[in-house]
Formats: C-alpha cells, sequence, structure tokens
C-alpha cells in the first residue's frame, strides 16, 4: 500500500517536473503562427475586419475565431494563402473581392478641408488644404475611414466596376460532371 | 537480426495496428482528410508510441514487478502515456507551428489513442524484452503512419468524385476504410519460413 | 491507298489533337467578296493584346483613310488607323466580342464614302533599309498577330532579332473547323504572302522560313508552291490536318521536331511563328503603306444563307456582315472565331476587330449539346491533349475548388484549345473549368499583389509619420535653440549696454 502510494507519487513528482523543464524549454514567445499570419496581413490596420488592427486580426484568425475570409483588402489571393496555413477548407465563391467599393471624391462638394487623407492608411488620397482631393484608385483599399471624417458628405463608396481584363468565366453549373 | 526484421514487417503489415488490430481509429477517421497533416500525425503518434512503450517497460521491469504492483498498471501506463503526450505538444508547438494547428484537438487526444496504450500491454501480455518491445512498438507505429497515409490519400481522391449523396463525408470514408481492411487481411498469407 | 502508304500516313499523324469535321468547304471555295462600305464603323481601341491605344481625335473631327486615331501607349501595345474616310461621330462604349457581354471602349466613324487615303511614305526597296526600320513601320501600321493571338507583330519582330532567332515559321495551319480565311489569303495573295514572309525574315534576320498549310488545302499548297519558287530559303510544308496544328508549339514540333519547354517562349529555341494574314498585312503596310483597317472574315454556320469569305473593313458589325451574307434563318448562337476556340456573341452589335477570323452563325439543330454526364475516366482527353496534360484530374480539383491541385497538375499550360471537351463522352465542358480557374487565379493573384501593393503603402505612411513627428521635434528644438541664442545675444547687448 505504501510502496504504491509512493511510487506513483514520485513517478508523477518525476514527470511533472520533467514537463516543467520542457515547457520552460519549448516555451513559445508569442505565437509563431500569429506572427506568421500578421505578416501574411496588409498591415494598413484598416478595421475592416472589426478586430483591432492586423494583429488582432491574425490572432484571432490564428485562434479560429475570425474566418480566414475575413480581410476585404486581402481578397481572395490572402483568404486561399491562409486557408493553405491553417489547414481549413475554404469555400471561395463566400469572398467578396478586391474591395468591391472604392472611395471617390466628388469634386463639386470638396472643400479640400483635407481630414480625410489624415485618416487614409495607405495615404491614397492626394490633396492640399482648399484644394480638391483625389482618390489614387490602385493605392485605396475600400476601408471607409474617410467617408466617416468628411464634412460635406463628398467622399463616397462606390462599386469598382467589372471590366473585360477582371471578368472571370463562371464556373460550369453541373450537378454531375467530372 | 532476421527475426526483427519479421517482427517489424509482420507488426507494420500483417498485424496492423489500425487495419487489423482496430486499434486508435479515433485519429484514423479524424485527421485523414489530408495527406500532410495524416503525415504529421502519423509520425507524432509514432513517436508518443516508441517513447512510451519504452517508458513503461522500464517502469514495468524496473517498478511494477519488483514491487509487486502489476495493479497499478494500466494507471502507471496513463499518467506515462499522458507526460509524453504533453511533452510532444509543446515541441509541436514551438517546432511545427502549422502543423500543431492543423492537428488541433486531435494532438491532446494522442493521450486517449487506444494504440498508444494498448500496445505497452500487449508487450507485458506477451513479455516481450526491451529490444524486442522497442521493434514491436516501432513496426505498429510504422504501420500507423503508412495506414494513415494511404488513407488520407484516397479520402483526398474521394473529395473529388461524385459520392451519392446518403455516402457523402465520413459514411463513404468507413467504406473505404473496410475496404482498406480487407486489403490488408491479404498480408496475413505471408509465409516468412 | 494501299496498307504501307496507310501505315506510312498513320505514323506522320501526330498522337496528339482531335480530328473533329472541318465544315471547311464550301465557304472556302467561293470567290472572296467585298463588303460595300457601312453606314457607321466601331472601332475599338483595344483589339490586341496588351495597353489599349489612346484616342487621339476628337468628335466631330474628319479623318482619312488610314489616318492614326488612337495611338500605342506602353511597351506592349499597338496603335488602330481610321478604316476609311468620314467623320468621327462618337468616342464611347460599345459592347465586345467576348462571352462576358461587357462592354469596350470604340470610335465610331461615318464613312462619306470618298475613301480618301492618307498618303505615307514608300520605301523603294524595303531590303535596303535597316531590320530596325521595318519593325518600327509594323509597329506605325498597327500590325498585330492575325493568326487569334493579335500580340503585336512589331514587339515579336523585335523580339525576334534580339534573341536571334534563325527560323521563321509561317502558320497555315488554320485549324479550326469552319474557317477559311487563311486558306483565301494564301490562294488569292499567295505572293504577298511569300513578300511579307521575305520582310519579316529580313526584320528579325532569320536565315530561313517554313510555311506549314495542312494538307487539307491543297490549292493553297499549290499556290504558295508557285509564288516561293524563285526563293530557295522559304519552304513550303504541307502537314497532316490535325486539330490544333494552328497552335504555335504544335506546328513549331510538326516542322522542326522541337518542343518548347513549358516556361520557354518560342524564341528561346530559335523559332517565331507568324500567321500568313499577318504576313499578308506586314507586306502591305511595308509595300503599299496601308495601316491594318480591314481584314478577311469567314462567314459560316448554318444559318448563313451564302457561306464565304468577306474582305471588311476593321469595326463593321458583325450585324452588317450577316445582312451582307444573308441569314437562312435567325442564328440560335453567333460566335467570333472558330467552334473550338470562339467567342460566343451577346448580340449581333458587335464590331470586328483585326483579330476576327470568321463569324459563325449556327442554327438550332448545330449547337443541341447533350447534358453533361458523370467523367468515366476513359482518358480520352488526356490522349488528345497536345500539350499532354490531364483535364480529368484538372478539372474534378478545379470542381472542388481545388485550383493549387489544378495547378500543379499543369493549369497554366493548357492552351484551352478545346480538344479535351470535344472528345470527352460524358460531354463535360473542361475548357470552361479550365478558364473559370486561370481567371479565378489571375484574380487570386492580383488581390496577392493588391495586398503587397498596400502593405507597402501602410509601412510607408508609418515611417513617413514617424519622420514627420522627428522633423517636428527637430525643428522645435532648433526654434527654442535659436530663441535661447537670441536671447543670450539680447542678454550680452543689455549686459554691454550697461
Amino acid at each position: 500500500m505504501i510502496a504504491a502510494i509512493v511510487s506513483l507519487t514520485l513517478l508523477g513528482a518525476i514527470l511533472g517536473l520533467a514537463l516543467g523543464v520542457a515547457a520552460r524549454k519549448f516555451a513559445v514567445e508569442g505565437d509563431p503562427l500569429i506572427d506568421e499570419i500578421e505578416a501574411m496581413m496588409p498591415g494598413s490596420n484598416c478595421g475592416q475586419c472589426g478586430q483591432a488592427g492586423c494583429a488582432g486580426a491574425a490572432r484571432a484568425i490564428a485562434e479560429g475565431t475570425a474566418p480566414v475570409t475575413s480581410c476585404p483588402p486581402g481578397g481572395k489571393g490572402l483568404a486561399a494563402a491562409l486557408a493553405a496555413k491553417l489547414g481549413v477548407t475554404l469555400d471561395l465563391s463566400t469572398v467578396v473581392d478586391e474591395g468591391p467599393k472604392l472611395a471617390q471624391v466628388s469634386e463639386e462638394i470638396c472643400i479640400g478641408c483635407c481630414r480625410c487623407l489624415k485618416v487614409c492608411p495607405t495615404d491614397a488620397i492626394v490633396g492640399a488644404a482648399k484644394q480638391i482631393h483625389n482618390v489614387i484608385r490602385e493605392a485605396c483599399t475600400g476601408c471607409g475611414n474617410c467617408v466617416e471624417r468628411c464634412p460635406t458628405e463628398a467622399v463616397a463608396m462606390r462599386p469598382v466596376p467589372v471590366t473585360l481584363q477582371h471578368w472571370v468565366w463562371p464556373k460550369p453549373e453541373s450537378t454531375a460532371a467530372a | 537480426m532476421s527475426e526483427y526484421l519479421v517482427l517489424l514487417v509482420s507488426t507494420a503489415l500483417v498485424n496492423n495496428v489500425v487495419l487489423v488490430r482496430f486499434l486508435g481509429l479515433c485519429p484514423f477517421m479524424g485527421v485523414s482528410k489530408r495527406v500532410d497533416s495524416a503525415l504529421g500525425m502519423g509520425l507524432a503518434t509514432s513517436f508518443v508510441i516508441v517513447l512510451a512503450a519504452a517508458l513503461s517497460w522500464i517502469l514495468e521491469h524496473w517498478l511494477l514487478a519488483p514491487l509487486g504492483l502489476g495493479y497499478l498498471r494500466i494507471m502507471t501506463f496513463i499518467l506515462v502515456i499522458a507526460a509524453v503526450v504533453q511533452f510532444t505538444e509543446a515541441v509541436l508547438h514551438k517546432m511545427a507551428p502549422n502543423l500543431y494547428q492543423m492537428l488541433g484537438i486531435y494532438l491532446p487526444l494522442i493521450a486517449t489513442n487506444c494504440s498508444v496504450l494498448g500496445l505497452p500491454l500487449i508487450n507485458m501480455q506477451e513479455g516481450h524484452g526491451f529490444v524486442t518491445t522497442l521493434v514491436y512498438d516501432f513496426g505498429s507505429a510504422l504501420g500507423f503512419t503508412l495506414a494513415m497515409v494511404i488513407f488520407a490519400g484516397m479520402r483526398e481522391r474521394l473529395a473529388l468524385a461524385k459520392v451519392p449523396d446518403t455516402f457523402a463525408g465520413t459514411p463513404i470514408a468507413f467504406v473505404l476504410a473496410s475496404l482498406m481492411s480487407l486489403a490488408f487481411m491479404g498480408f496475413s498469407g505471408l509465409n516468412f519460413k | 491507298m494501299g496498307l504501307i502508304e496507310k501505315f506510312l500516313h498513320k505514323l506522320a499523324t501526330p498522337n496528339w489533337g482531335v480530328h473533329p469535321d472541318d465544315h471547311k468547304r464550301p465557304a472556302a471555295d467561293a470567290p472572296l467578296r467585298i463588303l460595300p462600305l457601312p453606314a457607321r464603323l466601331y472601332v475599338p481601341l483595344q483589339q490586341h493584346v496588351g495597353q489599349p491605344g489612346r484616342p487621339i481625335v476628337l468628335v466631330g473631327q474628319k479623318v482619312l483613310k488610314g489616318e492614326l486615331i488612337a495611338e500605342a501607349q506602353g511597351n506592349i501595345s499597338a496603335p488602330i488607323h481610321a478604316p476609311t474616310s468620314g467623320t468621327v461621330v462618337a468616342i464611347g462604349e460599345i459592347t465586345a466580342p467576348h462571352p462576358s457581354g461587357l462592354p469596350f471602349a470604340s470610335i465610331a466613324i461615318e464613312p462619306d464614302g470618298d475613301e480618301r487615303a492618307v498618303e505615307l511614305p514608300i520605301p523603294a526597296d524595303p531590303f535596303a533599309l535597316a531590320p530596325a526600320e521595318i519593325t518600327r513601320l509594323v509597329a506605325a501600321a498597327g500590325v498585330v498577330g492575325l493568326g487569334g493571338a493579335t500580340f503585336p507583330s512589331a514587339v515579336k519582330l523585335a523580339l525576334g532579332k534580339r534573341s536571334e532567332v534563325t527560323t521563321l515559321i509561317v502558320n497555315g495551319g488554320e485549324c479550326e473547323p469552319y474557317l477559311s480565311c487563311d486558306d483565301r489569303v494564301m490562294r488569292d495573295f499567295a505572293a504577298a504572302v511569300i513578300d511579307g514572309v521575305r520582310l519579316m525574315m529580313h526584320a528579325m534576320g532569320a536565315g530561313k522560313a517554313l510555311v506549314g498549310i495542312e494538307d487539307n488545302k491543297p490549292e493553297a499548297i499549290v499556290a504558295m508552291r508557285k509564288a516561293a519558287a524563285p526563293f530557295p530559303e522559304i519552304k513550303i510544308r504541307p502537314v497532316p490536318a490535325r486539330y490544333p496544328m494552328g497552335s504555335d508549339r504544335q506546328l513549331i514540333q510538326t516542322l522542326t521536331g522541337k518542343e518548347v519547354p513549358s516556361d520557354c517562349r518560342a524564341a528561346d529555341i530559335g523559332v517565331l511563328v507568324n500567321n500568313v494574314s499577318t504576313a499578308n498585312a506586314v507586306h502591305r503596310a511595308i509595300r503599299l503603306g496601308e495601316p491594318l483597317i480591314r481584314r478577311i472574315v469567314t462567314l459560316s454556320g448554318g444559318a448563313i444563307w451564302q457561306p464565304g469569305n468577306i474582305l471588311a473593313p476593321i469595326g463593321t458589325l458583325v450585324s452588317d456582315l450577316l445582312t451582307f451574307a444573308g441569314l437562312k434563318s435567325e442564328p440560335a448562337r453567333l460566335l467570333m472565331g472558330g467552334p473550338m476556340m470562339g467567342a460566343v456573341l451577346p448580340h449581333a452589335n458587335v464590331p470586328i476587330v483585326k483579330g476576327t477570323a470568321g463569324i459563325l452563325a449556327f442554327n438550332e439543330e448545330e449547337i443541341i449539346t447533350p447534358e453533361a454526364g458523370p467523367c468515366i475516366r476513359c482518358g480520352n482527353c488526356t490522349r488528345a491533349c497536345p500539350i499532354g496534360l490531364l483535364p480529368l484530374e484538372m478539372a474534378a480539383n478545379i470542381r472542388a475548388d481545388n485550383l493549387s491541385a489544378a495547378e500543379a497538375f499543369g493549369l497554366s499550360d493548357c492552351i484551352a484549345c478545346g480538344c479535351c471537351a470535344y472528345i470527352c463522352p460524358s460531354h463535360i465542358p473542361l475548357v470552361q473549368y479550365f478558364t473559370h480557374a486561370k481567371g479565378e487565379l489571375s484574380a487570386q493573384s492580383r488581390s496577392r499583389l493588391r495586398n503587397e501593393a498596400t502593405k507597402r503603402l501602410a509601412r510607408e505612411r508609418a515611417e513617413r509619420l514617424e519622420r514627420e513627428v522627428i522633423e517636428k521635434a527637430a525643428a522645435a528644438a532648433k526654434r527654442k535653440a535659436e530663441r535661447a541664442a537670441q536671447k543670450a545675444a539680447a542678454k550680452a547687448a543689455e549686459e554691454v549696454a550697461t
């Protein structure tokens, strides 16, 4: 009886000690996965995903509380890369691609207050005081920060038209094929 | 030497731990959707199996048997296995975060994998020596990994196939597993003499 | 045909591709007709691979035939010229000859019927000119590859010169069923084609030219042989009629025995392919000073009254062509290009472009397609694929949205020739799977690039803000120091004063 208690206690203590040492030795500072995911994110901290910046989004995605599709500026490319990294299956059809809306300044209403260009995470708005501002389409991520700041509602989010260069053949709708 | 080789082949193929002994079916069905995660699971489980078997042989012969504590065998083995799994988890988290993420809940569940506990118990039952134990468990681990990878490869192809709705998903995977098991029974015809 | 001949024929036939019924006659045998000037021409700005042209005319401006109306922009682009004299009535959008039915920019011209042309200098002896000069003239004439790819020819000639191409392959394959415009060009303008070939050889410094013509065009072979007789460096080579013989990689392999590696261009193995119609256009550009403003278009299909080849100005509406050729019945489907690779047109009010080889109008019976069945893994598609891909595996992966696996099977090498879909006994729309997946993959890579650009911009912004803070602090410190110095100076002055 005593031998059993002593030996098992001893065994437990030894194993516990070994695990404690291992935990110390293999301690993970931060989560390498979160860091890797954060490196893949756009890094503009635009907040479209509803998380606190790209670091917060990376944490949420790594923990599985946010879907891999939650980054609109990253689009399908990022979603596919994240899905491959995390080993989750992904339904690409649910991803709205390339930020379907981009900011556009109505020239007749813009008063040149410079408020919008201060909040743009990618410096996509050019302009100076009392000059009409303009959005560089290539740089706009469609976060909509500028829309909230505009005092005259001159900035609006406009859908990006599909062009011949961007049109994608639909997937064949067949029930039995292949 | 040749007997160890025979032992290796017979544990990996003839008495395949998953497909013939039907041990460790939980990760076999759970983590076999993709070949890379199946391979990772197979290697992690192999590591645990061999390490746990070696440790439990030592404990059995140097602690439990001399003190006459045979009735504590299962409890002791579970303790050892749980510790080894915890250790593996810590190592994987540090070394291969991707794999750690991919294996998810199935990684700590190696602790409850019946092949991991079953193999040391079989070793004790059969009265294997230390080296025989190592070879036996290494062969079984090899067989486990092999079964996992083959099954995952077939499931990857199955994902592309048009399966009747009633069978889609896990049901067809079970059918597949049973067919694989039938195929592995063919190895019992191997004659080493 | 004797047994041995049959065997030899079998040996000569490539082991890839398919052999669809060619349907080339009677359209190929009907003499070439010239389309009377339509009421209005819509000349698109994007008729080639690369950047679209930039319009340089204003609405209301009078233009002459062959006058530049849109200039090339960027490295890969081609200028666009007025197909006839008249007035620019609008610069706007018109439906593109594309299955999406999306619009693209075009210049609408109302012809005045005078056909007054711009006077262009014509070199007396083009072979005395430097090769670069020929290339420049070809570029200025807006010549693009007329075989279907519409790659700007001048860029190709310059590439040929740069990579020291030794052999020019001239593509007279025209393997698509129904189409016979290249056949007609070779029959009617053989001398012009040969002259164009010689000009192109001069421009890229190639020593010899091989003209591959499918053996189902005996008249064209005879005409071309006759025209090429004085030039030993140009050889006419009949090739077996097999689809897709007109694809450059297949023709190169058949004629030279060399295979273009998957990640290389043809120029990397010392050959370059140009179409016979392109050669004709080069001839016209240099010998006659006429830019690429019209082309021969095949009109065929069950709904056409008088199938044949029609010489039409670029920008003619398909509906004008159909009216000219006559319709037996309302077409059930309109195609631009051949039945294997052509684009389904949304309606007939689309303009023809430089790359339009044919307009096919099919009636109801011709377009009956059985419903797609399940893949029976017969492997016919694998045998038919001229590239040697596994269409069934790629399609299965694409169906499961596993695009990276399809890419690993070589999706990017697929030329969308349609052999697999043609041969498939289950009628699976394989090519549609591939075009969908290619589009999806390029959308993904675009969004990846965009993501990277956003990342860079965000980083630069962060750096800028940081820099501004430092600069502000530095400026403040400087001001403070100046003020202190001033104060000290004032104090010193005060002290001196007292």
